[in-house]
């Protein structure tokens, strides 16, 4: 683990798993609610935690600290499963199940079997990426982004499964739709994902 | 009763609705959005007595028309710009009663890029997330103004200040950016950062509220392949695949997979809001105020 200087008032913490990245998250979340850690922004995203808006004028001394700080294991979930309901009808189902070299009823089962968890948002408000898949079923990126890709797809990228909150361009391989929102920020709270929220997708019947 | 409303009867070419933004929802993927440059849309808020935290508007280049539908207090500042109430010159940088129906005619720049239009008791659009700021990247916030837009106004907080003109800085002639190097300025040759550093840069007119845009030399990588998405920082200077920086401004997206070679100092960043295309651009190693 490392932390690296982003100007004066933020730090780059960087690891070297996506689980290590989870359980810094949950570390550095802790430190805020416990109080001895002031910051405005802890942002998670694949290999790092950002804490921007650092109280402390000199963050070289947390730098050093969370430099040789141990990392505790991934807590449990401290929230309820959110289900997903989905329709495995995506435009991209035939081409994930060759790349998996399964059936595409296979791939609705397979990918209905895992057990996800939020690892970041990012792309839009409310647009989670999820880890949970076994790293043998990561997918490309689609060579040619769509230029509209409804809301509610479910989509692969790499090793992650999201849900486009909105209509708007992009390029993960669709396998699924669902009528859940995943952003109303009329809604408290306004998105449905959160980092470190547990996941699982149900099948429903096209 | 009085009908506190603002009619929009010329929208401009981007009006937006801004105040201090939404920061603290950026784990969530929202930007912070708000007003870019901050310290004039803070100064125009308190000429018409407003609080700092009170939602104006934001004009590009060629300002708006708007009109009350009750007495008003405006103030008009940012980037320098011709001001008339029905057709007659008023002050800019200054507070201007506006009676009831009154055309208020913000001008197109002069120099600068976006003035600010604060009027007493603030636009009351509802906010999101504790925020009236119309943030482009992500879409929330009330959309760009059109011509026909009723905003609603709130009740006037405080008499106006008492003054005449306030100081203002001018737009910027040349933009002297400080950095903080990092945090990944490793990811580039020393040669990218000697250019980075020493080249003149200029501001791109693909800039907006999301990033300002540089034109000048590619800055090479030193490191290939792609960067897992990592969180982002106002004022991070993110350098795309084809090697031109970009600072990012309000609007950013809170995550992103471009490495990024260095940080502008906050102090900095506010002139970036009113530099015009072709404005040179150096970007100078930290060090105390210039």
């Amino acid at each position: 683990m490392r932390a690296l200087p982003v100007g004066d008032r933020a730090l780059l913490v960087e690891v070297s798993t996506d689980e290590e990245a989870q359980a810094l998250h949950a570390d550095l979340l802790r430190r805020r609610a416990e109080g001895s850690l002031s910051v405005r922004e802890i942002v998670p995203a694949a290999r790092t935690v950002l804490l921007d808006g650092l109280d402390d004028p000199s963050p070289s001394r947390l730098a050093a600290q969370l430099s040789t700080a141990r990392l505790p294991p991934v807590p449990p979930p401290a929230k309820d499963v959110v289900e997903i309901r989905v329709r495995y009808d995506g435009p991209d189902l035939a081409a994930v199940a060759e790349l998996w070299g399964v059936s595409p009823d296979e791939v609705a089962r397979i990918h209905a079997a895992a057990e996800f968890r939020v690892a970041f948002c990012g792309f839009a408000p409310g647009f989670g990426y999820l880890t949970g898949l076994p790293a043998r079923y990561g997918v490309p990126r689609r060579a040619t982004p769509r230029t509209t890709v409804p809301a509610g797809s479910v989509g692969l990228a790499g090793p992650y499964t999201g849900v486009y909150p909105r209509s708007s361009p992009g390029g993960w391989q669709l396998i699924g739709t669902t009528d859940a929102v995943l952003w109303d920020h009329a809604r408290v709270p306004a998105a449905l994902l959160s980092p470190g929220t547990p996941v699982r997708f149900v099948p429903v019947d096209s | 009763m009085t009908d506190r409303a603002l009619v929009v009867v010329r929208a401009g070419a981007l009006t937006t609705v801004q105040d201090r933004g939404r920061p603290g929802h950026a784990h969530l993927g929202v930007p912070r959005s708000g007003a870019l440059d901050a310290p004039a849309a803070a100064l125009m808020n308190r000429l018409v007595g407003n609080p700092p935290d009170a939602a104006l508007l934001e004009t590009t280049l060629n300002g708006c028309d708007l009109r009350p539908r009750s007495a008003v207090t405006v103030a008009v500042g940012g980037a320098p710009c011709p001001v008339s109430v029905n057709g007659r010159p008023a002050p800019w940088g200054a507070p201007v009663h506006l009676p009831a129906g009154a055309l208020l005619s913000v001008g197109t720049a002069v120099s600068g890029v976006r003035a600010y239009v604060a009027v007493s008791g603030g636009v009351t659009v509802e906010p999101v997330l504790g925020s009236r700021s119309t943030d482009l990247l992500s879409g929330l916030g009330p959309p760009p103004l059109t011509a026909g837009t009723v905003l609603p106004l709130g009740k006037p907080y405080s008499l106006p200040a008492r003054v005449d003109v306030v100081p203002q800085p001018s737009p910027p002639a040349e933009l002297v950016l400080r950095v903080t190097p990092g945090p990944r300025d490793d990811w580039f040759t020393a040669a990218a950062w000697h250019t980075f550093t020493t080249h003149t840069y200029r501001v791109s007119s693909a800039s907006n509220r999301i990033g300002l845009r540089t034109e000048g030399p590619a800055l090479e990588r030193a490191i290939g392949g792609e960067l897992p998405s990592e969180g982002m920082v106002l004022g991070a200077v993110q350098v795309p695949p084809d090697g031109s920086p970009v600072v990012f401004l309000a609007d950013h997206p809170t995550t992103g997979g471009y490495p990024v070679i260095a940080v502008i100092h906050p102090k900095d960043l506010p002139p970036t809001a009113q530099a015009t295309p072709g404005t040179p651009l150096r970007f100078v190693l930290g060090g105390p105020a210039l």
